[in-house]
C-alpha cells in the first residue's frame, strides 16, 4: 500500500536534503538525510513506493540533483506538486523520478492516505476512490522519461554500449 | 518582434535567426562547471555511459570551494575522485584549494566566461555570470554530465521579466538592496522559468562586481538566469583576461517582457530579508536593536573587494562586540591576496574577526560557522531557508556587507552611519 506523505509550499531542497548530507553520490546513504529537519520520522518511516504531495514551487533553491536521488534512495517513486522549481523538476526527469502536476490531488491529500498512481495514464487515486488526472508530461520531458533517463539518450547519441 | 538578451543568446546558440518563448532548443554550450558537491554525481554520469573524452577540456571547469578544505573523511573521498578524473583527463581549469575559491567569483575573475556566452553550471547560483552579459543557468549533475559528453544540452527559451532601477542609489545602498527589493515584490517564486533583465541608470552605474551580486541571487525569485546588458565597463573588464572571444547583446527596443517592474533608486533603503525566506524583506530601520550571535561576511554574494572595502570601512579600528563574532571569508584566493595587499585582512584581525581561505564554509551549513539552534546570524549571503546555515531553528537574516559589518561591532543590526562615515571615495574596482 502507498502512502502520502503531504508538504506545504516552497519545500526547497535545503529542506529536502540537507547540506551536510552531500558527501556521498550513494542513493541509499543519501536516503538517510531526506526530510531530516521538516520530518524527522520520514527516512524510517518511508515504504517503498510511498508518495510525496507537494503544494506550489516543489524543489525551489540549489541545484543538488541529491535532492531526487535521495527521494529515489528512500524508495519514492512518484513526486505529485501543484507545480514544480525549473532545475529540481529537470534533475527528477533526468533521473527518473516521476513529478507529477496536479493542484487538485495535492488539495485533496491528507498524510497517511492511500495512494495508488498510473504512471502511463498520470491517474492518481487517493483513498480508493477520489480521482484526479496529472497534466501530461512536456514533450521533451516525455522523451527522455522514454528513453530511460537523460543519460541513457546520450548513450544512445555516442554509440557506446550499443 | 524584437528580442530580448536572453532569446538572442540562445537563438546564436542553436544557430537561429530568432527565438520565442517557448521554443525548445538544441543549443551549444560555451563553458561548463560543477564544484565539489555536484561533480561526483556528474562523473558517476560520464563514466556510466561509458564516455571516453570530454567534448572539449579547455571549456569545463571543476572548483572545490563547498566542503573545503575537506570538512571530514566523505568529502576528502568525493575531493580524490574529482582530482582523478581531472588529472585522467588533463583538465586545465580544475582548480583545487588555495587556488581558487567559490565557483562564480572564480571564473568572471579568471575570464573563463564573458558576455554573450552559454554557460551551464551545476549550482543554482550558476546565474551570476548574467552579470557579465551571459546567458548562465544552474542545471544538475546530470544535465551537467550529457553536456560535458555532447557539448549541448537543451533549453526552452524563457520569458523575460524587465526589472528598471532608475536613477541614483542614496549612500550606503548596494546591489544586495536592489536585488533583496527586487525579490521582496517579485516574490519567491514571482520569475520561476523565466529570465530576468536588469536595466536602468542605477544597473549601469553598479560596478562589474554589483552587477554579479545582482544576479546572483536572480535564483532566489526563481529565475532561469539573470542577465545585464554588457557594455563598456564590462568589455573593459573582459579585456586582457578573456580565455576566449566573447560578444555583447542587447534587447531590441520592441522586445516583449512578461513582465515589467520600475523602481526608483532613491526609494530603496538597505534592505535585509528576515528568517525565513530571501522574500521576506524589511528595512534594517525596522530590525535596529536586534540581538546578533554570528555575523558572517562571505559567499558567492558579498565576499568581492567591494564588500571587503566597505566593512573593512565600517571596522577600520573598531572591534567586534563582546558577545558576537564575526566570521570573514573572502571569495577567492585572489580576492584574499588583494585584501592582504590593501591591508583589510589587517582590519579585520584586529577588529577580532576569524578570517579564513577561500570557501563556501557557513553559508550552507557546511563547516566553519554552522549554527546552532536559538542563534541569530546576519548574512551576506543568500539563502535564509530552515537550516540552510545549520540548525533548522537558527534564524538568519540576509544583508549588505555595510549592514553586517556594523552589525558585528554593534552587537545588534543596526544602521552603518551609527558605527561610521559615509564613503566619500568611489570603491569601483
Ligand atoms: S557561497 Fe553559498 S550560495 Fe554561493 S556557491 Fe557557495 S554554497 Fe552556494
Amino acid at each position: 500500500m502507498s502512502r502520502a506523505w503531504c508538504f506545504g509550499d516552497d519545500v526547497d531542497t535545503d529542506q529536502i536534503i540537507p547540506a551536510k548530507y552531500l558527501v556521498t553520490t550513494d542513493p541509499q546513504e543519501l536516503a538517510a538525510g531526506a526530510f531530516i529537519g521538516a520530518r524527522p520520522e520520514f527516512s524510517e518511516e518511508v515504504r517503498e513506493g510511498d508518495v510525496i504531495f507537494g503544494g506550489e514551487n516543489f524543489g525551489c533553491g540549489s541545484s543538488r540533483e541529491h535532492a531526487p536521488i535521495c527521494l529515489l534512495g528512500s524508495g519514492v517513486r512518484v513526486v505529485v506538486a501543484a507545480s514544480y522549481a525549473r532545475i529540481f523538476y529537470r534533475n527528477s526527469i533526468n533521473t527518473g523520478l516521476m513529478v507529477l502536476e496536479c493542484p487538485e490531488a495535492v488539495a485533496a491529500a491528507a498524510d497517511g492516505d492511500d495512494v495508488s498512481v498510473d504512471l502511463k495514464s498520470g491517474e492518481i487515486r487517493i483513498r480508493g476512490s477520489e480521482l484526479f488526472q496529472a497534466r501530461p508530461l512536456a514533450e521533451e520531458a516525455l522523451k527522455i522519461v522514454e528513453a530511460g533517463g537523460l543519460m541513457a539518450l546520450v548513450k544512445k547519441q555516442i554509440g557506446v554500449g550499443s | 518582434m524584437g528580442m530580448t538578451i536572453t532569446e538572442k543568446i540562445l537563438a546564436s546558440h542553436a544557430g537561429r535567426e530568432t527565438a520565442q518563448p517557448g521554443d525548445v532548443l538544441t543549443c551549444d554550450v560555451d563553458f561548463l562547471m560543477a564544484n565539489d558537491i555536484t561533480a561526483p554525481m556528474a562523473i558517476d554520469a560520464f563514466n556510466r555511459v561509458g564516455a571516453q573524452h570530454l567534448f572539449d577540456k579547455e571549456r569545463v571547469a571543476f572548483v572545490f570551494s563547498h566542503f573545503v578544505p575537506a570538512k571530514d573523511v566523505a568529502s576528502a573521498e568525493q575531493c580524490e575522485k574529482v582530482r582523478e578524473f581531472a588529472r585522467a583527463h588533463d583538465m586545465p581549469w580544475f582548480f583545487d584549494i588555495g587556488r581558487g575559491g567559490i565557483e562564480h567569483i572564480l571564473l568572471p575573475q579568471e575570464g573563463l566566461v564573458g558576455p554573450g556566452d552559454l554557460v551551464l553550471g551545476a549550482d543554482s547560483h550558476s546565474c551570476t555570470y548574467g552579470g557579465l552579459g551571459a546567458f548562465a543557468t544552474g542545471v544538475g549533475s546530470t544535465d551537467l554530465a550529457a553536456a560535458m559528453v555532447t557539448g549541448k544540452t537543451w533549453l526552452k527559451v524563457p520569458e523575460s521579466m524587465r526589472l528598471r532601477f532608475t536613477g541614483k542609489l542614496a549612500p550606503w545602498v548596494s546591489a544586495k538592496d536592489m536585488i533583496l527589493h527586487a525579490i521582496g515584490h517579485v516574490g519567491f517564486s514571482g520569475a520561476t522559468y523565466m529570465a530576468m533583465e536588469f536595466e536602468g541608470e542605477a544597473v549601469e552605474n553598479l560596478s562589474v562586481e554589483g552587477r554579479l551580486t545582482l544576479c546572483n541571487m536572480a535564483i532566489e525569485a526563481g529565475a532561469k538566469n539573470g542577465v545585464i546588458a554588457a557594455d563598456a565597463p564590462i568589455e573593459a573588464f573582459m579585456a586582457g583576461r578573456a580565455k576566449r572571444p566573447w560578444k555583447s547583446f542587447s534587447a531590441d527596443k520592441d522586445a516583449n517582457y512578461a513582465q515589467e517592474w520600475t523602481w526608483r533608486a532613491e526609494d530603496i533603503g538597505l534592505t535585509l530579508a528576515k528568517p525565513f525566506a530571501p522574500d521576506n524583506i524589511c528595512r534594517v530601520e525596522e530590525l535596529v536593536g536586534t540581538k546578533v550571535d554570528q555575523v558572517f561576511i562571505g559567499s558567492c554574494t558579498n565576499a568581492r573587494m567591494e564588500d571587503l572595502r566597505i566593512a573593512a570601512h565600517v571596522m577600520r579600528g573598531r572591534r567586534v562586540a563582546k558577545d558576537l563574532r564575526c566570521i570573514v571569508i573572502p571569495a577567492t584566493h585572489e580576492v584574499y591576496r588583494s585584501a592582504i595587499k590593501e591591508g583589510l585582512i589587517e582590519v579585520f584581525v584586529d577588529a577580532g574577526c576569524a578570517v579564513s581561505e577561500s570557501t563556501c564554509g557557513p553559508c550552507l551549513g557546511g563547516h566553519n560557522g554552522v549554527l546552532g539552534s536559538k542563534e541569530v546570524c546576519v548574512s551576506t549571503s543568500n539563502r535564509n531557508f530552515p537550516g540552510r546555515m545549520g540548525h533548522p531553528k537558527a534564524q538568519v537574516y540576509l544583508a549588505s556587507p555595510a549592514v553586517a559589518a556594523a552589525t558585528a561591532i554593534a552587537g545588534e543590526i543596526t544602521h552603518p552611519s551609527s558605527v561610521a562615515d559615509e564613503i566619500k571615495e568611489t570603491l569601483d574596482v
